[in-house]
């Protein structure tokens, strides 16, 4: 491993890690403006996981029906059952208008209604007037909105001149003696060559974490990697007990099967051919709410009375509605059980698992889009130079649950918000500050570790380990014992990374030391999330506790913030003044 | 061989779970067998945008060209195909 000192560096005024809609909305704020904007991404950008976003972004453009922002407000609070910070919330609602006509001008394809405008499709979790009927909130481009979006400002970017470090790997950050970030340490993962990016500003937009569970809808790529180092760097993570789950992913694989599987009338079975959900939701059954289902499917399994060889999975059952309904209706159900499964489910029941989806929690961030984290004056001030945006960001606006259409837009609006708040930083700290050896020594040792020779264990054997320890102990199903143990398991599964050893040891495409990279960074957002979720005793959106089932707003209407030195928790308080409107009281969250 | 091979993984890397492992289980169970036009055929699918990939692999629509529809076909038997070879790292997991 070269010394601190013999590395390249390169300057750059504003620097981007990740490549997906809020790295690029804000990489094209910036390069608008001539900044010299470095963005990296360990994959080429558009293989940005935006570009698995079907749904939409919600605006309340009310094209469809009547709309206001005030309402999606009101729902978006509601929807994260009440831990949303409601000043960030108001920006996200009103400035999702603006957003939605800036992305059109850009050039996103979006579908149109008969009279020319913006077609806007109903979601779940959509109301008009603070509660009443059906709103249609949610702009899409066909069934591909996210890769339209992705595209489009990628395409922006080139034009703009934006720097892009396509397959560079982010290693660390870099901050100074008074904490202020400087850059970053990149690895070019073809050559394998280090280099020091020096920045004045660093925006971690490095999406989601979804990897972390065995069953999990989530691309490779989505390893936490932003998340980890801003733990590495002191920031803590907000919020990460809160993870959602959706209750039928493929068994084994993570893809999700739409609820409209169960919406035609599809249902589920157990190993005994028993139809399980009338035993939990009389009522309701299969059309229960998304963690009853989860809970339910996963007892079933715990009690034994799982499906096939290993009992490991349920069944869901479609094969009764009749080939016209499930390949008409279903298609896209179809195409993935003939291409994963070998199956045709008008005729054989899919095996089901709940699958990880998407994570409400993450680096805590002020609406600017600046890191918070706490210090001497207070829970949250701002660490210098340092912002994040989107999946890996926690700003909050989905607090414990986020609504449909809600994500693509949280992106969006951040990244925009991070440039804006970027162009004035800059303008005011003109400068470069000064780095020293010092300061990148400990992002090269991270680097140096994993150089180390010798026999030990696989990353790939440590990796299903973990991943089969986040989803037993710390899935849909969690209560205080086996959580418990979760994290005594995750901590001693933590000393065992430090005897993993590669075999290869060459330089370029070594993407085994890209995953072993990616695995300490897992390490560190699976405990960030254990920890988290033992220690809310409480019930609350995502994150349902089997021995607390009710919300406590008394105890719990905070915020958790998980530091990695000594694994502590801290807290602080929902922000629940809205910057012009009535704050919304906690209510009971029905539908 | 390795070299290429670890390099196609990287390509095999993309935005979409079903890409993802549609494409890295061919890397890790069919890709040593290709000969040398095969190879670069893989090569040549792996330089699409992951929306078409994801329409031909699910089978939406076909590839024009023969030999891409073909390499097509071949990644979708290799996914409900048992495991020919023991696998390499990455694979082993999944």
């Amino acid at each position: 491993m070269p010394a601190a000192h013999s590395l390249p560096h390169r300057h750059f005024d504003a620097l981007i890690i990740g490549a997906g809609g809020a790295g690029l909305n804000a990489a094209l704020r910036l390069a608008a403006a001539n900044l010299r904007v470095a963005v990296v991404s360990k994959v080429f950008p558009t293989r940005s996981h935006t570009v698995a976003a079907q749904g939409g972004v919600n605006a309340a453009l009310a094209n469809a029906l009547p709309d206001n922002w005030h309402w999606h407000m009101f729902d978006t609070v509601k929807g994260s059952d009440y831990l949303g910070d409601q000043d960030a919330i108001e920006t996200m609602c009103r400035e999702a208008i603006p957003t939605v006509y800036e992305l059109e001008h850009a050039g996103v394809p979006f579908s149109r209604l008969d009279n020319g405008k913006i077609y806007q499709r109903a979601f779940g979790g959509q109301s008009q007037n603070f509660g009443g009927e059906q709103a249609a909130r949610t702009c899409a481009a066909a069934d591909r909105t996210g890769h339209a979006i992705l595209h489009t400002l990628y395409q922006q970017n080139l034009r703009a001149k934006t720097h892009f470090f396509d397959e560079y790997f982010a290693v660390d950050l870099i901050r100074d003696d008074e904490g202020v970030a400087i850059g970053a340490l990149v690895l070019d993962i073809e050559s394998g060559e280090p280099l020091i990016i020096e920045a004045k500003t660093t925006l971690l937009a490095t999406g989601g974490y979804g990897q972390v569970f065995r069953t999990n809808t989530n691309a490779f790529i989505n390893t936490g990697d932003g998340m980890a180092m801003a733990l590495r760097a002191g920031v803590p993570l907000q919020d990460m007990e809160f993870y959602q789950f959706h209750p039928t992913g493929v068994a084994g694989k993570g893809m999700l099967i739409t609820e409209g599987a169960r919406g035609e009338g599809g249902y589920l079975v157990n190993g005994e051919g028993e139809r399980f959900m009338e035993r939990y939701a009389p009522k309701a059954r299969d059309l229960a709410s998304r963690d009853m289902v989860s809970r339910s499917i996963v007892t079933e399994i715990r009690e034994g009375r799982g499906c096939g060889p290993n009992k490991d999975y349920v069944l869901l059952k479609v094969d009764h509605l009749g080939a016209d309904v499930v390949h008409h209706r279903l298609p896209g159900i179809t195409d993935i059980c003939r291409v994963f499964l070998g199956i045709d489910p008008a005729k054989e029941p899919i095996p089901v698992f709940p699958t990880a989806h998407y994570a409400m929690g993450g680096i805590p961030t002020d609406r600017h889009a600046r890191v918070v984290a706490p210090a001497r004056h207070g829970p949250e001030e701002v660490v210098p130079g340092l912002y994040a945006a989107g999946e890996c960001a926690c700003v909050s606006v989905h607090g414990a649950n986020r609504l449909g259409g809600n994500s693509l837009l949280d992106i969006l609006v951040f990244g925009r918000a991070a440039g804006t708040d970027i162009l004035s930083y800059v303008a005011e700290h003109p400068n470069h500050r000064p780095m020293r050896d010092a300061h990148i020594e400990p992002a090269i040792a991270r680097l140096a570790r994993w150089e180390r020779q010798g026999e030990g264990e696989r990353v790939a054997d440590v990796k299903a380990e973990l991943r089969r320890l986040m989803e037993d102990h710390c899935g849909v199903f969690r209560d205080q014992p086996t959580m418990a143990e979760g994290v005594e398991k995750l901590k001693a599964l933590r000393e065992r990374v430090e005897g993993v050893r590669l075999r290869d040891h060459s330089q370029t495409f070594n993407t085994a030391r890209i995953e072993a990279l990616e695995l300490d960074n897992l390490v560190d957002v699976g405990m960030a999330t254990m920890m988290s979720a033992l220690h809310r005793d409480e019930s609350r959106g995502a994150h349902s506790r089997v021995d607390f089932p009710e919300r406590d707003d008394e105890r719990w209407m905070k915020h958790s913030l998980y530091l990695r030195e000594g694994d502590r928790m801290d807290y602080k308080p929902v922000r629940t003044k809205p910057l012009t409107v009535e704050s919304f009281p906690p209510k009971p969250r029905v539908y | 061989m390795e070299r290429q091979i670890q390099r196609l993984r990287w390509q095999c890397r993309r935005g979409m779970l079903e890409l993802d492992l549609l494409l890295n289980r061919f890397l890790d169970q069919r890709y040593a067998e290709l000969d040398s036009a095969g190879s670069a055929d893989f090569e040549r699918l792996l330089g699409y945008q992951d929306q078409i990939l994801q329409d031909w692999l699910l089978g939406q629509a076909v590839p024009a060209d023969p030999a891409l529809s073909r390499l097509v076909a071949a990644i979708q038997d290799c996914m409900l195909e048992g495991p020919r070879t023991s696998s390499s790292d990455a694979g082993a997991e999944r």
